[in-house]
């Protein structure tokens, strides 16, 4: 453990960074989110090449579980060609909750294997950076403009930019603009945010009861035995209670983030 | 909340991700899911096929059991008839045989008497040749006396 309490959450929310200003990467996460990313696609691609129309084991019947809620909540919004925006969906929604479920992993451990490996800072959670949530924002940003440019055309999109929702009178045009400019950002800002807001806030967490060590260490090295007890049982049973609330949070935010791609595309998809 | 190059990499990891994702994990999944339900849905419907076959099956099965039923009540019906048949047949045959027999033996009697009667009236005709003969002392001549014995003989026999 880092020296004290406030030397503790600094160093916990420090990224392994290469670089300098702007073209500097997080290591750690990029590092994290490519090992999930291939277990994702090495779990349910073992599945898929492999898929029976049998009866199916356990882990494909799991497997097929989580593709047929995707695609279920999907084909309740959208109504169109599912081909590419339910994979989109679904690689949203394991890849979130790979990330997420990373916060799970009791918060020293990763620093510690990093340390071992010479890296003096590792965050293992990847949704609290937020990199990662506008990658993934942004990304759909592109394919929510992609999906408008196929549904109305690109002089239709244009047009629809200027023209709505005030009218098409040439005052008008700036207004309608600038009104659908500020709709088009909030949609990846709010998606980002709202995932790494509740990661980032849900790590500190583990963090602040993470402190709770300091204390009864320091109450045992003073030899007093009750705030030795209180704060080891405080501890335990927070890190405990919160990490079963946060499985919640981890499988809700990945529901929401997936659920808001799919209602943003779908929006642009449907002709006005 | 730093926002650096990190971005631009996870963009475009993410990006690999989708595309890995659409061409190779979701349609095989789902098509093994849609094949399967194909499968559920063809089954359920057997399985209803099946029920309704063994519906009709069992209809007609009870039916033929009633048939045969019926057809075996009909046949020990016949069976008792026609033996009823046969013991009166039978009785009548018996009857008949027996007053057959009767009067055979009736006839019999009859000619066994006549032959015994025409026995005794030779006896008793030569007895009285022979009677008639000691008393004339001589020899009666048949041939002469023929008329006279023929004569006798009718009166013997009347008697």
């Amino acid at each position: 453990m880092a020296g004290s309490s406030s030397e503790y959450i600094p160093h916990h929310l420090t990224h392994l960074t290469v670089g300098e200003g702007f073209w500097s990467f997080h290591a750690d996460t990029l590092i994290m989110t490519a090992i999930l990313g291939v277990a994702f696609l090495w779990m349910f691609g073992a599945v898929a090449r492999k898929a029976t129309t049998g009866v199916p084991g356990k882990f494909q019947a799991f497997v097929e579980l989580v593709v047929e809620f995707v695609d279920g909540q999907i084909k309740e919004v959208f109504h169109g060609d599912r081909s590419f925006l339910a994979p989109l969906a679904l690689t949203i929604f394991v890849l979130v909750i790979f990330m997420n479920t990373m916060d799970l992993i009791p918060i020293d451990i990763p620093g510690m294997l990093a340390g071992t490996a010479g890296a003096h800072y590792w965050r293992v959670l990847p949704t609290a950076d937020a990199n990662t949530t506008f990658a993934m924002s942004l990304t759909v940003l592109l394919l929510v403009i992609g999906y408008s440019f196929k549904a109305k055309g690109v002089g239709g999109y244009i047009h629809e930019l200027f023209a709505a929702p005030f009218g098409s009178h040439p005052l008008l045009w700036l207004p309608n603009f600038a009104l659908n400019i500020v709709e088009l950002l909030a949609k990846p800002v709010s998606l980002a945010m709202r995932l790494f807001g509740n990661m980032y806030a849900g790590e500190l967490v583990f963090m602040l009861i993470a402190l709770l060590g300091f204390a009864w260490a320091g109450a045992l090295h003073d030899g007093n035995i009750l705030g030795f007890a209180l704060g080891f049982i405080g501890q335990v049973l927070l890190t405990a209670g919160w990490g079963i609330f946060h499985i919640l949070i981890i499988l809700l935010q990945a529901f929401i983030f997936m659920v808001l791609t799919v209602v943003y595309i779908s929006m642009a998809h449907e002709h006005h | 909340m730093d926002i650096n190059a990190t971005l631009i990499g996870q963009a475009l990891g993410f990006l690999v991700l989708v595309w890995f994702t659409w061409k190779f994990i979701w349609p095989p999944l789902l098509g093994a899911i849609e094949e399967r339900q194909k499968k559920i849905a063809d089954g359920l419907a057997a399985a209803d096929r099946g029920q309704k076959d063994l519906e009709q099956a069992k209809n007609k099965a009870s039916e033929i059991v009633r048939e045969a039923r019926d057809k075996a009540v009909q046949v020990v019906d016949q069976a008792h008839k026609r033996s009823g048949e046969l013991i009166d047949e039978a009785k009548h045959t018996a009857v008949a045989e027996g007053e057959r027999l009767v009067t055979a033996a009736r006839a019999e009697v009859v000619t066994e008497a006549g032959r015994a009667r025409d026995g005794l009236r030779r006896e008793v005709a030569t007895l009285a040749l022979t009677g008639a003969e000691r008393l004339l002392g001589r020899e009666v001549d048949s041939r002469v006396h023929a008329d006279l014995l023929e004569q006798l003989a009718a009166e013997i026999e009347r008697a």
